[in-house]
């Protein structure tokens, strides 16, 4: 259930924002999530509507992205998608692989009015 | 109102914000939509916490931990114990984190420290904001030790730095050999494992060494002390540990 303190914090950038860029409603908000940042889109999704009504983004829609995830080999240097945190090198099989992009979980952009 | 994150919320039961429940919307209707660019990662937020009470606790010599474990892996009773070795020597206080109710800061209570008990509700697990008011609340005093027992859970407390300057994750060996590679992220954020109820390894099914051999596999850096809380057996070593970063805290 951490999806819903992910969510909370959503919905207090989102009126930091409204003050910010000066608007009232938001209609749409397109998230990033990173394979590799442990948040499930489903888990958000269900919780979302729960988490907005009554705030400004009461009847958004949540568009979900899923950016892959990348990392580079701690021994050989070289770069590879990565389905899950803790893989090994699938070049020289070294058990560490540091994660370079992936792992976190962005707001894009917003649709307004 | 709030000094750390300027959030205007009461110091005590503040974990969560929700500042105004209510927006009021005007009718706007007939404004067009626009696009607004925003791009802030959300899982960095807790992150600009962290470093703020990582700079307050450098500033007035608060050492601090963070427990994590699963639920009833022997954090509190640790702790009970910890505190009644070294509390006639040092400055101790504690955070305890649970969904529901007070028993744990009740038991540290009755162990003669201050304790705060933060019920996180839906939340899973401690966050950096919440720890900044609680630490507050409870008037931490300059040089002590702080203790946080996160909410039991090895999944998402790894992914929410405190500011502690150590991450302990408690595994008792009535959980199975091989939670370090089903839980790699808490293993992996962890620099140090307790290895707790080592009393009860004749009547388990526990590879210690096997379980050591996973353990480094996720977290090569990680350092490991087998023991028995409510026993006593190995204790020391944990107690000479942390009497080691106490006094180099002293020292610095
Ligand atoms: N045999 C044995 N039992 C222990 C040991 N340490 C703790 N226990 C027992 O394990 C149970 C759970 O201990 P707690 O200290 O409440 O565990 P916890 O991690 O704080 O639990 P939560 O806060 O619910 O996550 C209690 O019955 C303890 O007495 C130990 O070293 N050996
Ligand atoms: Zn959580
Ligand atoms: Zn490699
Ligand atoms: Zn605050
Ligand atoms: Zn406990």
């Amino acid at each position: 259930m951490h999806e819903i303190s992910l969510l909370e914090e959503m919905r207090e950038i989102l009126q930091q924002q409204a003050r910010r860029q000066h608007f009232s409603r938001v209609r749409q908000v397109t998230l990033d999530i990173g394979k590799l940042s442990c948040v499930e889109p489903e888990a958000l999704r269900f919780a979302f509507d729960v988490v907005m009504k009554d705030t400004l983004a009461e009847d958004a829609v949540l568009v979900i992205s899923v950016s892959e995830g990348i990392g580079v080999c701690q021994n050989c240097n070289k770069r590879m998608s990565l389905e899950s945190l803790h893989e090994p090198c699938r070049h020289c099989a070294h058990p560490f692989v540091n994660v370079i992009e992936g792992a976190d979980m962005k707001i894009k952009d917003l649709l307004v009015v | 109102m709030c000094g750390i994150c300027g959030c205007g919320q009461p110091e005590q039961n503040h974990a969560q914000h929700s500042h105004h429940g209510h927006e009021h919307h005007h009718h706007d209707e007939h404004e067009t939509e626009r696009l607004v660019r925003v791009e802030q990662d959300l899982l960095s937020k807790n992150n600009r916490y962290a470093e703020q009470n990582r700079a307050y606790f450098q500033r007035h010599g608060i050492f601090v931990l963070n427990l994590v474990s699963s639920p009833g892996a022997g954090k509190t009773t640790l702790l009970v114990e910890t505190i009644k070795a070294l509390k006639n020597d040092y400055r101790i206080a504690v955070i305890e984190g649970d969904q529901q109710t007070e028993h744990d800061a009740d038991r540290i209570r009755a162990s003669g420290v201050p304790a705060l008990q933060i019920n996180t509700g839906r939340a899973c697990h401690l966050d950096a904001h919440g720890i900044g008011h609680a630490v507050k609340a409870l008037n931490v005093e300059d040089n002590s030790l702080l203790a946080i027992e996160n909410v039991g859970n090895l999944v998402c407390p790894s992914s929410f730095d405190l500011g502690e300057a150590h991450k302990v994750v408690v595994l008792s060996v009535t959980e199975g050999d091989d939670k370090p590679l089903k839980y790699p992220d808490m293993f992996h954020a962890a620099d140090l494992m307790l290895l707790n109820k080592i009393d009860l390894l004749p009547y388990v099914d526990f590879d210690v060494e096997r379980c050591l051999a996973y353990a480094k596999q996720v977290n090569p850096d990680i350092q490991v002390m087998p023991l028995s809380a409510t026993r006593g057996e190995n204790f020391a070593v944990w107690i000479d540990w942390l009497k080691h970063n106490l006094s180099v805290k002293d020292a610095a």
